[in-house]
């Protein structure tokens, strides 16, 4: 006799899987439970019970790694003469450096301290009542995103699919740095400029649209600032431009206009806004299955409830068996 | 007080558009040369704050002014409100920066030397001393997150002096309509950056070197009265 074949998920052995091997069975839901009640029953040896550990005999855990300072992509004088030396080593080394010290003075010893930089930022976002830290952690995620925007040697035209989204949301390129640097002049104060990814939501909280459209999944230019950055509303950042004066001031005075207009033609690096946008819009199609995934599955879990509540029969009606296939 | 600074000339706007001129301003002139403030605040900072930061305003605000014009007479609310953030800030910066040239003096006349008389006074009584103000005023500019300005105020109504902080161009009456500035210190990045680069603190503790107490004096003691 031929072992029984197993289901693959649930372990359950299913005889009439024997002879077709490419019949996949998909268990029901009790059958998964009866699983999970009774898999342990058929196998395991009996538990001993545990004895309580003294918490002070075992090894505390490590603090966690406190966050590091990102080192550049090219040397300070990389970025010559569009950025000077200076620029990017007082940029760097002082405006850099000194929000992530911070930061790890402010969450070490927090629960804060083993979170992710970007989840960091969202929870300290705090929906808009920033908590003392949010500066600091933005800050840090918005410098990384900064400077691996700039490469030397910058500049060009982007292509494929960036080209094409530009063209269908902006016009053209020159729209598009026209667009940015409106934004910029009109960050009164400090700030950022961003081109962001918007995947299918409203402009309001996070809420996802009822009716999605193509027009939804586009490019947006948006200005941020002091230190808040379009995460904050779900977008998907591509490129950050720091209209700080810190960011331009020795190598530009006060012409903020000529700074960005120099970043977008000699600075940026298309390659990498290229990537992220990929990267974007393969994690935004993945959340919207996702939750059109659970959608459904609420759907259907109130259907159920619905039909429950109405049966008002005293008798479940009969159902035939199904019947069993004879191989 | 503050605003007689202000220099303001009429401008005749063509007859065919509209029978109302309109005000526009221009950029005052400062009481001493650029580099009278060295060391605390170098020359060519202050060159650059009067000649590019604050032309800008008030060319920005002259343009804003002209735009608000037209929408007003065209009965234009949507670009009248549209309009706002833009007269504020630049409006902001103009008004601000205009203070703060007052606010400053150079040592050989009398930049830094302390209150006198009803101000003096009424600093020992808010604040304890001259000491604890600038400690407070200090800490508070520091600890400014971005761009904005650190005022020290006199409460018209409660008839009490506070220190204030206000965010970009914002000017001190955002924050109170009896607010009225006394002292008001810049602390956006190009107030300080070539000199003193991120060291906002080092700028904070310098600047007292060259604070015109005598004109905040003025000032306290008219709207005071």
């Amino acid at each position: 006799m031929q072992p029984a074949t197993a289901c693959a998920s649930s372990g359950l052995t299913i005889p009439w899987l024997r002879r077709c091997s490419s019949l996949r069975v998909k268990c029901s839901t009790s059958q998964r439970a009866h699983c999970a009640s009774t898999s342990t029953a058929d196998t395991a040896e009996p538990i001993e019970p545990i004895e309580p550990i003294d918490p002070i005999e075992t090894d505390p855990e490590p603090d966690p790694e406190p966050f590091k300072l990102k080192p550049l992509p090219y040397p300070f004088n990389a970025l010559e003469p569009h950025m000077s030396k200076e620029t990017v080593e007082y940029h760097w080394e002082r405006h850099h450096r000194g929000h992530v010290d911070s930061l790890n003075a402010i969450i070490q010893g927090t629960e804060f301290a083993e979170m992710e930089l970007e989840n960091m930022v969202l929870t300290s976002y705090n929906e808009g009542n920033p908590l003392p830290f949010f500066v600091h952690a933005s800050q840090v995620w918005n410098h990384d995103f900064f400077w691996e925007t700039m490469k030397p040697g910058g500049g060009g035209n982007p292509s494929n699919v960036l080209k094409y989204l530009i063209e269908r949301d902006f016009g053209s390129l020159d729209e598009l740095a026209k667009e940015i640097q409106n934004a910029a002049l009109t960050q009164f104060g400090s700030g950022w400029v961003w081109l962001a990814y918007k995947a299918h939501r409203l402009g309001v909280g996070n809420d996802i649209n009822p009716r999605p459209s193509k027009k939804d999944k586009r490019l947006v230019v948006v200005k941020t600032p002091n230190a808040v950055s379009p995460l904050v509303w779900d977008y998907y950042p591509l490129l950050a431009i720091d209209v700080w004066e810190h960011a331009y001031y020795m190598d530009y005075e006060n012409r903020r206009g000529d700074y960005v207009s120099v970043f977008l033609d000699k600075l940026i690096s298309w390659d990498v806004v290229s990537d992220r946008l990929k990267n974007a819009m393969f994690r935004a199609s993945k959340r919207e299955k996702m939750e059109k995934r659970e959608m459904l599955l609420d759907k259907m879990k109130e259907a159920r409830l619905r039909v429950k509540a109405v049966d008002l029969r005293p008798t479940p009606k009969a159902r035939p068996k199904m019947k069993r296939r004879q191989y | 007080m503050a605003l007689r600074s202000v220099v303001s000339r009429k401008t005749l706007a063509p007859a065919l558009r509209h029978y109302r001129s309109l005000t526009t301003f221009t950029l005052p002139d400062l009481p001493y040369d650029y580099g009278a403030l060295e060391p605390a605040i170098s020359g060519e900072i202050m060159r650059l704050h009067h000649q590019k930061h604050h032309q800008t305003y008030v060319t920005n605000y002259n343009k804003a002014l002209e735009q608000l014009d037209a929408a007003v007479s065209k009965g234009d609310a949507k670009g009248v409100v549209q309009l706002q953030s833009a007269l504020k800030f630049n409006g902001g910066g103009h008004v601000n920066h205009s203070i703060f040239w007052q606010n400053l003096k150079p040592v050989s006349e009398g930049g830094g030397e302390p209150p006198h008389g009803a101000l003096g006074w009424a600093i020992d009584k808010d604040f304890g001393s001259l000491e604890a103000l600038v400690k407070k005023i200090n800490s508070e500019g520091a600890a400014l997150q971005g761009s904005g300005w650190v005022w020290l105020a006199l409460d018209k109504e409660q008839k009490i002096l506070k220190v204030e902080t206000t965010p970009n161009q914002d000017p001190l009456v955002t924050k109170g309509v009896s607010l009225v500035p006394l002292l008001g210190v810049d602390v956006w990045e190009h107030a300080y950056y070539l000199q003193y680069k991120n060291v906002r603190p080092d700028y904070l503790a310098n600047i007292w070197n060259v604070i015109n107490w005598k004109y905040a004096s003025e000032v306290y003691e008219k709207e005071s009265a």
